[in-house]
């Protein structure tokens, strides 16, 4: 089933005071020069999948400045059971609320009618920073596949926040900590089987693809390569035996949320860390369109992406074998660049829009590209 | 459009009935001006029981039920001493229950659940009362009534742990298809946890 957002419209969103775009289903090459407002269009497109979007913004700081109105996006979708309208807003003030068909529902339904996959130029340094940005993108490739991982982290997460305050507070009632770790060692194995299964779907995909980036051997482990705790009863003995190290630390030290995602350059088997930079950005090229081709394969469903400035890192060569991966999986992905020249070649492939902004107006109109 | 005067007195009743659950300023004006009007067959009767009540309402010893005695009818009535106690959060669930007629032990009203975030504790809840009650009431069987959330699934194996030294059977509320539900409109959830405790017919 194809998946993507036929048309989008931004009230008082970022740098766009009102804009409309409409996509006909082809990938959309977004260009025009610096602030013209492509990467908030990404992001709101990203705000059609549950959580935070692309930059992880509050509520508040995606309004119109000085406005103050708050935000509203509105779009409509083809999902993967067919045409829905989604619309998300937030007052000022207040946190935003999304509406499925009108009814208003939790962010997490939104899972369900898209799977969306990003890489930004922030991620350009997934593999040297700290564990939480390779987490945070596993879980999103993890909650593509399995809408409902996102319940399992949500339970997971708030237990953690009750133990870290038992933690913190000194408490020393073993029963309190226990009905917690049960909990969350239940969510907490649900999460790393979940993870697995991902990881396991990605290396299918990977095995064999024809496609010009390299291949990475993906892996799951603790904190400083240590083994995760796998099972229930693993993870609950886990949890139990550290307590006393835990309560000096005043955080829980074990479980799925100090989890790690390793990677290997396959063809040279070396960390990804320790690629150049180029590399380091192929690599997640890769794993994204791996991600894409698994998707099809296990739920018949294409995931929109965005790619933010992805032409930067990458020469023309990668770029024009990126762009045809991209048409043939034929997903719809919005890729950003600040002029055309980085879309040349593909000609009516793509849905090229020009953005440029005047004085608080945004315009954007469809330009054929070279 | 509020009228041109309103004694003090009657604005003061208006905006303390305006302060209760499910009412704003104009329905509390429409209610206490329907009260003003039919002072005999609304008003006295609501201002005499409510004074009863004020006077009388207090929590059971016991359970932590509202009633107006010192124990509460259902732990004073022998009918219901059957060795169940139905542990609830709060009040309004037991109310609940109640309603169903379905249960036929006592209750405990926990007062809330165990939330560190919002420094409740066990000893801020009724739980050291519960594992008093299970002792010495011969209790054969505990019905965690508790809600499906973190915070109340905290508590029912906090409880489930305190108990466990009593010997006595600990158990909890099914979950799954409502009653008149339609499996279509359930999440994948509800779905799993009624696969999970189905039964055989």
């Amino acid at each position: 089933m194809r998946c993507y957002v036929q048309s989008l419209t931004l009230a008082q969103f970022r740098s766009h005071a009102r804009a409309r775009v409409l996509a006909d289903g082809r990938p959309v090459a977004l260009f025009g020069p610096n602030g013209a407002g492509k990467t908030n269009l990404l992001e709101a497109v990203s705000m059609l999948s549950p959580g935070r979007g692309l930059r992880r913004a509050g509520a508040d700081d995606l309004a119109r400045r000085p406005a103050g109105l708050g935000w509203k996006i509105r779009a409509e979708v083809q999902g993967s059971d067919g045409t829905h309208e989604i619309e998300t807003a937030a007052p000022p003030g207040q946190s935003r609320s999304v509406r499925i068909d009108g009814k208003l529902t939790p962010q997490l339904a939104l899972g369900r009618v898209l799977a969306m996959l990003w890489l930004t130029p922030a991620m350009d340094r997934l593999w040297t920073e700290g564990a939480e940005g390779r987490r945070r993108f596993l879980d999103r490739m993890v909650m593509s596949f399995l809408p409902d991982h996102a319940e399992a982290v949500l339970t997971y997460e708030r237990a953690m926040r009750e133990r870290n305050r038992l933690l913190r507070d000194q408490i020393g009632d073993d029963a309190w900590y226990g009905a917690l770790e049960h909990q969350m060692s239940e969510s907490g194995a649900q999460i790393t089987a979940n993870r697995r299964t991902a990881l396991l779907a990605l290396a299918e995909a990977t095995t064999g693809a024809q496609t010009a980036f390299p291949a990475a051997e993906l892996s799951l482990t603790g904190p400083d390569d240590s083994p995760q705790p796998d099972t229930v009863a693993d993870l609950r003995a886990a949890l139990a035996e550290g307590r006393r190290r835990d309560m000096a630390a005043g955080r829980s030290l074990s479980g799925p949320h100090r989890a790690d995602l390793g990677a290997v350059y396959a063809a040279k088997g070396q960390p990804a860390a320790l690629c150049s930079t180029g590399e380091q950005k192929a690599l997640l090229i890769s794993m994204v369109l791996a991600n894409a081709r698994a998707l099809m394969a296990r739920r018949g469903l294409a995931p929109v992406l965005l790619l933010d400035e992805v032409a930067a890192h990458l020469d023309a060569d990668r770029r024009a074998a990126l762009y045809d991966e991209v048409l043939a999986l034929d997903v719809q992905a919005w890729m950003t660049g600040t002029g055309q020249e980085l879309f040349a070649g593909t000609g009516h492939r793509l849905q090229g829009l020009r953005v440029t902004q005047a004085e608080g107006i945004s315009a954007i109109e469809e330009k054929e590209l070279p | 459009m509020s009228p041109p005067t309103e004694p003090g007195e009657i604005d003061a009743l208006i905006a303390q009935v305006a302060r209760l659950p499910g009412l704003g300023p104009r329905s509390a004006r429409r209610l206490v001006l329907h009260l003003v009007r039919r002072r005999a067959q609304v008003l006295d009767p609501l201002a005499r029981a409510l004074a009863r009540v004020a006077e009388a309402a207090r929590e059971c010893s016991l359970c932590g039920n509202i009633s107006t005695s010192e124990i509460c009818p259902i732990c004073t009535d022998p009918r219901r001493a059957s060795g169940e106690i139905c542990v609830v959060e709060e009040v309004s669930d037991l109310w609940a229950m109640e309603r169903g007629g379905a249960f036929c032990g006592r209750y405990h009203v926990l007062g809330g659940t165990l939330s560190a975030l919002d420094a409740i504790g066990p000893e801020d809840l009724r739980i050291p009362a519960l594992v008093n009650r299970v002792r010495d009431e011969g209790i054969s069987e505990v019905i965690l009534a508790l809600n499906a959330t973190v915070d109340g699934q905290t508590t029912a194996h906090y409880i489930a742990e305190m108990l466990e030294p009593c010997g006595v059977r600990v158990s909890a509320l099914a979950q799954g298809v409502p009653m008149g539900g339609e499996l279509d409109y359930l999440d994948d959830g509800t779905i799993g946890a009624a696969l999970r405790a189905r039964k055989t017919l």
